[in-house]
């Protein structure tokens, strides 16, 4: 009688003592877990403060922002590539968002399943994991030499124009998949045309989600560098390129698209690869820049979707 | 009798010829409808487009390199110098710089990864992960070139106070700052593959008794493989891709060697580094760029496919 009793006991114990340990390796397991999360975070962190760290007196002075480069550290500024880096996205997002938009409603809204969709489909997946300098030989041996766009910005702005559409085609399906399909079937009942439908609802309700996507394809882009060395555009530049406002009818010229640029990575890689340690500092600060506006691009549109999510009730 | 018909036919009292011909097939506005259609089409086919013009371009130019050099010797030769006086043209000391930095990569982001992407998925709460995620995706942003300032400036003093005799060029801080850039990549998607793991699978799992630990490494995990290899692929094919990063931190000479404490140069980096210069259009250092290129196209490309079919696969799992 008391045999049975002793050995539950001692099972029991030994149960207890099991789900104890088994408590354990699920505590140990979330530390490890939590530990392993904070590295990209604490990169993150570590990267920025080095970065305001090393490049402080140049970050606070204001010459460095209205300054050409120049062979001297202390006078180098940014000022050609901030005015090269807004005229190229500029470029790119003319290039970029008005086709990558449109594939992304004919894949969505128009393409029936056949050999061509699946043609297009697995092309944009493909193009979304190429490695951003393969752009870079493309726009070399096509945009320099084929059509002769030489090292300008109108080639920089379509090789990363090129670059960021399958971004903007990959959430332009996104924003309009999460569409009900009621909304079309509404429009269609009361007479609308396919068209009519797009126009009307479907690009008007995804307009926040292709936004955001558009917003973070910008970021990559602006902080692009390995294509645009390829092209060869990794040159002294002390210039501006020719305004693109002018005073004279019709006010617009598009000279600027033909001249030589440089960008804000271009100008930090440029001040990185130089053996003398003083432009390591225009360096860091060039990254803060160029980390600040990704950040606040990618930042809002991150936060934006997250409101959109919210927000959105059917 | 002739009220009651028209009542029945026309109840609105509309005029006839009205009727027929807003119903009638209008002309302009089908025709403007795939005019519209076909524009679309267009934009959507310019996919197509950059892949045929990359492929195009690639292989235009490297025909030119091959014309010169032998693909035996591009293979086995172990040399790559193609701007010196006694040229010579092996791709394999490039490939070993490119192996060796994504090997590193590889040993930082597979584990941080995975684990990472266990804990978001089967212990974070809903606000931590809520949290987490939209950091990973800044981390993901954050531009390469900004890594390549922390991978020499920052990463490689310290690894050189570690490891004495480290050169300042070397590929072993290269390949942990690329792996600290994959991490968000590797954790990301294959969380998504973990949560895609029924939820009943979950709790048959507690329903035994097993823990939150068990249930993750024991059903979860095993249940989620083709998606974590698929993110696994895809973290590869970034790191091998990955330029900037190797072009400032891991040197500019190409070196058959597995070593990561040397200095290598990779495919990618060694395109910059020609781009860098003022090479002359058709010399033969212009066409060996587009050779080393297709080299990684065909490598990243290879990877991609082989991604798409294990995640063509987990999809179809459930």
């Amino acid at each position: 009688m008391n045999q049975p009793q002793a050995s539950t006991l001692k099972n029991l114990d030994e149960v207890r003592a099991m789900i104890k340990r088994h408590k354990f390796n699920d505590y140990i397991f979330s530390v490890i877990g939590l530990l392993c999360l904070m590295v990209g975070l604490i990169t993150l962190l570590i990267l920025f403060i080095d970065l305001i760290q090393s490049g402080y007196p140049k970050l606070i002075s204001a010459d460095f922002y209205t300054n050409f480069p120049s062979r001297r550290a202390a006078n180098a500024g940014l000022l050609s590539a901030l005015i090269g880096s807004t005229l190229v996205m500029l470029v790119t997002f003319v290039s970029a968002v008005p086709i990558g938009v449109m594939a992304a409603i004919y894949l969505e809204e128009y393409a029936k399943k056949n050999w061509l969709s699946d043609l297009i489909e697995i092309n944009v997946s493909n193009l979304a994991a190429v490695p951003s300098i393969i752009y870079g030989l493309l726009a070399l041996g096509l945009f320099v030499y084929m059509l002769g766009f030489g090292q300008s910005i109108l080639t920089a702005g379509l090789t990363l124009g090129l670059l960021i559409m399958p971004v903007v085609i990959v959430s332009t399906r996104e924003a309009i998949r999460s569409i009900p399909v009621a909304i079309r079937e509404a429009a269609y009942a009361v007479g609308a045309t396919k068209w009519q439908v797009v126009h009307d609802h479907v690009i008007r309700y995804s307009f926040g989600g292709i936004l955001t996507g558009v917003i973070i394809g910008m970021a990559r882009a602006i902080g692009e560098t390995a294509p645009i060395i390829t092209i060869g555009a990794l040159t002294f530049i002390a210039f501006l390129p020719p305004s693109p406002i002018t005073d004279t009818v019709p006010f617009i010229n598009f000279e600027w698209l033909s001249s030589g640029f440089t960008v804000l990575p271009i100008q930090m890689f440029s001040w990185l690869s130089r053996p003398n340690e003083a432009f390591h500092v225009n360096a860091a600060a060039a990254g803060v820049i160029i980390i600040l506006v990704t950040l606040l691009m990618n930042g809002f549109a991150i936060r934006m979707r997250y409101k959109m999510r919210q927000n959105i009730k059917w | 009798m002739n009220t009651v018909n028209q009542l029945i036919n026309n109840p609105l009292n509309l005029p006839d010829l009205q009727i027929s011909n807003r119903l009638s097939k209008n002309f302009t506005r089908h025709f403007k409808e795939r005019l519209i259609e076909f524009v679309l089409l267009l934009a959507a086919l310019s996919a197509v487009l950059t892949t045929t013009a990359i492929m195009g371009i690639l292989l235009y130019e490297s025909y030119g390199f091959f014309e010169h050099v032998s693909i035996v010797d591009f293979l086995t030769d172990t040399l790559w110098t193609p701007l010196f006086e006694n040229p010579h043209y092996g791709i394999l000391p490039l490939v070993s710089g490119t192996l060796t930095v994504t090997g590193v990569a590889l040993l930082i982001a597979i584990p941080i990864g995975t684990i990472s992407a266990i804990y978001l998925s089967e212990f974070a709460s809903h606000k931590v992960r809520e949290t987490v995620k939209p950091t990973l995706e800044l981390l993901a942003g954050v531009p390469t070139i900004v890594f390549g300032f922390f991978a020499l400036l920052f990463v490689t003093p310290i690894l050189q106070s570690i490891i004495p005799g480290l050169p300042t060029f070397n590929m072993l801080s290269s390949g942990i700052v690329i792996g600290i850039m994959v991490i968000p990549y590797i954790a990301s998607l294959s969380e998504d593959a973990m949560r895609a793991v029924p939820m009943s699978m979950r709790e048959g799992s507690y329903a035994m008794g097993a823990t939150r630990f068990q249930t993750a490494i024991k059903v979860i995990t095993p249940a989620a493989t083709s998606g974590i290899v698929a993110a696994y692929i895809l973290g590869i094919s970034r790191a091998i891709g990955e330029t900037m990063v190797v072009a400032i931190a891991a040197g500019q000479q190409p070196n058959l060697t597995f070593n990561p404490m040397d200095a290598a140069a990779t495919i990618t980096a060694y395109i910059v580094q020609v781009a860098m210069g003022d090479l002359p259009h058709g010399s033969i250092g212009y066409q060996s760029i587009f050779a080393a290129g297709l080299v990684l196209m065909l490598m990243t490309l290879t990877l991609n496919i082989i991604g798409h079919i294990t995640r063509k696969k987990y999809s179809e799992r459930y």
